[in-house]
């Protein structure tokens, strides 16, 4: 008997909680708020779906019911996106060593 | 166009170099690249998506329009948002991969053959429990990340609010989800998704208004959370295994950061959850509301009791954010260093609105990160400092918390300021802390109360110094 796909992909979804749990809990208490905002940018990787609802229909009216919601969800993505990343780069970049000839 | 196991393939790819992103955040060093392998999974999904589409017409323009769009409104954001907003930031940006998960589930449900997911009326059952529950959480996320963007933008009062039977209509607001999701397997009709969308969106408001203020960092964390499950009942409709991996990632990762802000105020998820806190709760502290005597001292007498230390311990909490005294402190503790004076700063976990917040306020205000340490890293050196300046933060210092067994904060961890020789606390009153109980700390013999504005005080100070 084969194997509903299902399954491949439940497997992979409780894998990956516990790869997860283990990833986040390494994460240095002083980067909990860069975490926050990364996971937020990489959450929006949802935009995969929205592209498809924006261009795999037969329509090309983008006002069309079948596109429109796709591509609203294409903004908000990439307003995520775009802002997610780059408020961490901007975090990141402020955390600095001291600095040991300075003394 | 390519195929669908190679476009399996990169889906795969990027889910990992998404873990890896996380797996960066391990240390300050190794941060930036994993930022970097953040950008290149998300730039793999979507090219591998637009390829295996591949479908350039007027379609793809628009695409790039719209990308272009959000991508510069994003980027305005991110570098414009001062420091201090950013928990505000971060329920605002939920609240979009909130939505856009409603959106992606409604084009699925509307259009499910391009998604191969069956055809209009007579959608795979399993597809649609899926894309469901996706839109239930997203909508959830959506909704009441944006109470909890007013609350923290001062817009809406961060006090609770309750009324009488809200657990009891949640709770049945959440079953008729359940049951209406039951009913749109078996009728397929379009009405029944869209009542679920509607109730999920009320669900998602009724679910954070009652919860008070000080409890945002949990919050903020848990909608974190729903914003991952929501993506991941979206990869399972979609069959796509970067959104499945970076659900449960996101999902996870928001669950720890609401346990371990939990375990920070010694409270269980559930009493965050069901609200109230700070509004009803009277404590033992606060009958007893008789005038004790406390000490006041003004900058020059704390200026003359750092001069005179010779290790000093920063507490700092909320109030430093609100006041944005962080450049005015770092300037103070830089004359101190000056001065050979040993300086560290204290965080609690709890201390500000998120997760993290104080570290980013002092990494922004230049402080090296390594002098700022964790709660469990820095209790035992209290007993030998000479000095702990207490800036902004409250109910975190509060002995109490380890010696009265009625109080609310009992069991709290809390930073044991009070074994300091000298006690520094800047604040505007001796009004009591969120939790609404008197800080025992003011009445403390070596407890020197500053009553002044954070950041005025604290640049009086660095003049007197």
């Amino acid at each position: 008997m084969e194997i509903d796909p299902f399954i491949f992909r439940l497997s992979i979804f409780i894998l990956s909680i516990f790869v997860g749990y283990y990833v986040v809990w390494s994460v240095t208490p002083s980067l909990h708020t860069p975490l926050m905002s990364v996971t937020n940018a990489i959450s929006s990787v949802i935009i995969v779906g929205a592209i498809i609802a924006a261009l795999a229909g037969s329509s090309e009216n983008i006002f069309d019911k079948a596109n429109i919601f796709g591509y609203m969800a294409i903004v908000l993505a990439a307003v995520n996106i775009f802002g997610g990343f780059l408020v961490t780069q901007r975090m990141l970049a402020m955390y600095k060593k001291k600095k040991k000839d300075k003394k | 166009m390519i195929s669908a196991n190679l476009s399996a393939i990169f889906y795969l790819i990027s889910g990992v170099l998404f873990i890896l992103a996380l797996r960066g955040l391990s240390s300050p060093e190794t941060s930036r690249q994993g930022n970097f392998f953040g950008i290149l999974g998300m730039l793999i999904a979507i090219t591998v998506t637009l390829l295996s589409i591949g479908n350039f017409s007027t379609g793809f323009l628009y695409l790039l329009i719209f990308l272009l769009i959000g991508g510069s409104i994003g980027a305005f954001i991110a570098f414009k948002i001062p420091m201090t907003a950013m928990p505000e930031l971060v329920a605002g940006f939920h609240s979009l991969v909130g939505l856009a998960a409603v959106f992606v589930a409604i084009s699925a449900f509307l259009n499910p053959e391009i998604f191969n997911l069956g055809s209009t009326g007579a959608i795979k059952i399993a597809s649609l429990i899926e894309m469901s529950l996706g839109a239930s959480i997203g909508a959830i996320t959506f909704t009441g990340s944006i109470i909890a963007f007013l609350k923290l933008r001062g817009i809406m009062s961060g006090s609770p609010i309750t009324f009488v039977g809200q657990h009891l209509v949640n709770l049945l607001l959440g079953l008729s989800i359940i049951v209406i999701i039951f009913y749109l397997c078996k009728l397929q009709s379009e009405h029944l998704f869209w009542g679920i969308i509607v109730i999920s969106l009320l669900v998602g408001i009724l679910l954070i208004i009652p919860i008070g203020g000080a409890d945002m960092p949990v919050v903020i964390s848990m909608l974190n959370s729903y914003s991952g499950w929501a993506a991941a009942g979206i990869g399972f409709t979609l069959e796509n295994t970067a959104l499945i991996i970076t659900g449960a990632l996101v999902g996870s990762s928001g669950a720890i950061l609401s346990y371990i802000m939990c375990k920070g105020m010694n409270r269980s998820f559930f009493s965050v959850i069901l609200g109230g806190f700070g509004a009803s709760e009277q404590s033992s502290g606060l009958k007893t509301k008789d005038q004790r005597p406390v000490k006041s001292g003004n900058a020059d007498d704390a200026a003359f009791l750092m001069k005179n230390a010779s290790s000093v311990i920063i507490v700092p909490g909320y109030g430093m954010a609100v006041a944005q005294a962080q450049h005015a402190l770092r300037e103070m503790v830089d004359t101190l260093k000056k001065n050979d004076i040993k300086v560290s700063y204290a965080i609690h976990p709890v201390a500000g609105r998120m997760p993290g917040h104080m570290n980013v306020l002092l990494a922004e205000a230049n402080v090296p990160y390594d002098e700022v340490f964790e709660l469990d890293e820095i209790n035992n050196d209290f007993a030998n400092a000479d000095v702990a300046f207490v800036i902004g933060a409250n109910d975190v210092t509060n002995p109490v918390a380890k010696s009265d067994p009625q109080s609310p904060i009992y069991g709290m961890p809390v930073l044991d300021v009070e074994k300091c020789k000298s006690v520094l606390f800047v604040k505007r009153s001796l009004s009591p802390g969120y939790a609404g109980i008197d800080n025992e700390l003011f009445y403390k013999e070596n407890t020197l109360m500053l009553f002044d504005d954070a950041k005025k005080m604290t640049e009086e100070i660095t003049k007197n110094l």
